[in-house]
């Protein structure tokens, strides 16, 4: 019997082990999933949970749910990978052997990365949505607060949902309009990047809609530090931002087994095939979702098209076939702009988002790059599709693992 | 598209990074340095020659990896180049600006 261990049972480990219960030969192969929760979160409703959309029932469900008979899940935390020796360590010190690893370890925040963030004004003016504590404790603060100056910041690249803080932004003006206090809130949108996003065509239409919704920019910023007791963020070049309140995404990064293992580079993110998923180190282990360093975006729906071609891959190397260099770094993500409607915004390693329609060319009935109620209803069914589709490895209809280029506008 | 800088002609993006390293030389990285404002000093040119290497050995660039380097802190990496050091530098550089991925 050979054994393929799946490291991390969120996203991108959970459709794995779906898709690979499926198309194994469970008498030749074992497969086991490692980790240390019991629960599964839907993180995407992390940005929701701050203003009442979503309550927390809505976003947690067990881990074991999800796996599949023939596949054995243990709940342990992993201390380390001696790839050398094909061992996972667990933290107990208890050793696993496995014949193909497949890492789906994810990533997390790491506030004391800056100087002061996880200082004393942490949780009580200085906030996070990327975990959940800090998400529900945001949503008490924003349940009672009186207004002030709300800083939306991006600490460094790459983050998870790289367009989350954007919807946070876009979210608050909406709640606070609702709340009839919008004129008490001033709402400042800070970033290490030069625009509101990466891309042009994607930064101009965001810019034009922060505008819009009176939110100001400010661009360039690298942060050095949170001056807990006067309430400012400064930069490495001396420019301060003074905040009555500071929602930040810190600096994201893989876990820490990847430095304890050898295996990951400075922010813990395991070097891997851009094109096929191995990691660039072992050819027996393989790496999806937002622990690896490919230059995708960190995003559910990136471990999904992965999750397709990964699946193939190692079907491929089972059977000592090359691998496909088929992973387009294809991401579909929708951007929430508040007041009931979102964008829709889809394109890889080499397109940047651009108008069109989606998934059908010419027909939508979802348009890329353009506010609609539609796309927000779209926003909304993707829970419902995260729980029903999405872990359970079950293709979307018509949307390719690969980007359509037709159906979209390019110059 | 085309620019004349130093007595020679460069082709730059619509950002005007150069498109091709062959056409730098340390004339077009002190011309491209009085356009941005900076007189360079010894110190800018071992950053810059820095940045060069590593572009190179295709390391991706950024700010982070920049201040680990042990050439220069971030601090100091603002000084040199004020504002936004790591988009001024390489086109000071002659080679791409960072891609910071999504
Ligand atoms: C606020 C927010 C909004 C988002 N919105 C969207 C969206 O709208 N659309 C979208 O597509 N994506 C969105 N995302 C991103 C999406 O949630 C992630 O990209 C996705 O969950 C990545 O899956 P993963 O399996 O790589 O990591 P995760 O789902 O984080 O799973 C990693 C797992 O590994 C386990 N683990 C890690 N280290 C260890 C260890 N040492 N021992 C044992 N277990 C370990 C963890 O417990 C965890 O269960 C959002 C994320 C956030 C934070």
């Amino acid at each position: 019997m050979k054994r393929l261990i799946i490291l991390g049972a969120g996203t991108a480990g959970t459709m794995m082990a779906n898709h690979l219960q499926h198309e194994l030969d469970l008498n030749e192969w074992e497969i086991q999933i490692i980790d240390e929760r019991v629960e599964h979160h839907y993180q995407p409703g992390y940005l929701f949970l701050p203003f009442d959309i979503y309550q927390p029932e809505d976003i947690i469900k067990s881990i074991a749910e999800f796996i599949p008979k023939g596949v054995s899940l243990l709940i342990a935390k992993i201390n380390k990978i001696d790839a050398p020796n094909n061992q996972v360590v667990l933290e107990n010190g208890e050793q696993l052997h496995y014949d193909l690893l497949i890492i789906a370890t994810g990533a997390k925040i790491a506030p004391e990365e800056v100087e002061g963030m996880k200082g004393s004004e942490w949780h009580k003016s200085v906030f996070d949505f990327y975990t959940f504590e800090g998400s529900l404790a945001l949503r008490n603060k924003l349940r009672e607060w009186q207004g002030g100056k709300l800083l939306v910041h991006i600490t460094e690249m790459p983050i998870k949902c790289p367009v989350a803080p954007l919807e946070f932004s876009f979210l608050a003006d909406s709640y606070f309009k609702h709340k009839k206090m919008r004129d008490k809130v001033e709402i400042t949108y800070v970033t290490p990047l030069s625009g509101a996003f990466t891309k042009p065509k994607a930064t101009e239409a965001l810019e034009h809609l922060l505008h819009e919704k009176d939110i100001h920019i400010e661009s360039d910023f690298a942060i050095a530090e949170v001056d807990n007791e006067n309430k400012k963020i400064i930069d490495y070049g001396g420019r301060a931002i003074s905040f009555d309140l500071l929602v930040t995404i810190p600096t994201n990064k893989g876990d820490e087994l990847m430095a304890r293992s050898g295996l990951g580079d400075d922010l813990n993110y395991v070097p891997t095939n851009k094109a096929t998923l191995q990691s660039q180190q072992y050819p027996n282990i393989f790496v999806l979702g937002d622990a690896s360093n490919i230059p995708a975006s960190k995003a559910g729906s990136v471990a999904h098209f992965e999750a397709e071609i990964l699946t193939e891959n190692i079907l491929r190397f089972m059977n000592g076939e090359p691998l496909k260099e088929e992973f387009d770094g294809h991401a579909n993500c929708f951007i929430e702009t508040g007041n009931g409607k979102a964008l829709l915004i889809d394109f890889n390693y080499t397109h940047e988002p651009v108008e069109g329609a989606f998934p059908f060319p010419g027909i939508g009935p979802l348009r890329l790059l353009k506010e609609s109620r539609i796309n927000h209803m779209g926003k909304l069914a993707f829970r419902w599709i995260y729980w029903n589709m999405l872990l359970k490895g079950t293709h979307i209809p018509f949307v390719s693992a690969t980007m359509q280029e037709s159906g979209k506008k390019f110059d | 598209m085309e620019k004349m800088i130093a007595g020679k002609t460069i082709t730059v993006n619509e950002e005007g990074y150069l498109t091709n390293f062959a056409q730098w030389d340390k004339e077009v990285g002190e011309a491209l340095a009085t356009e941005a404002n900076i007189a360079l000093s010894p110190r800018h040119w071992e950053v810059i020659t820095y940045l060069q290497n590593e572009h190179k050995n295709d390391v991706a660039l950024s700010i982070r990896r920049i201040g680990k380097s042990g050439l220069v802190d971030i601090k100091e990496f603002y000084v040199l180049f004020p504002n936004a050091p790591l988009k001024t530098a390489t086109k000071i550089a002659g080679i791409p600006k960072p891609a910071s991925c999504i």
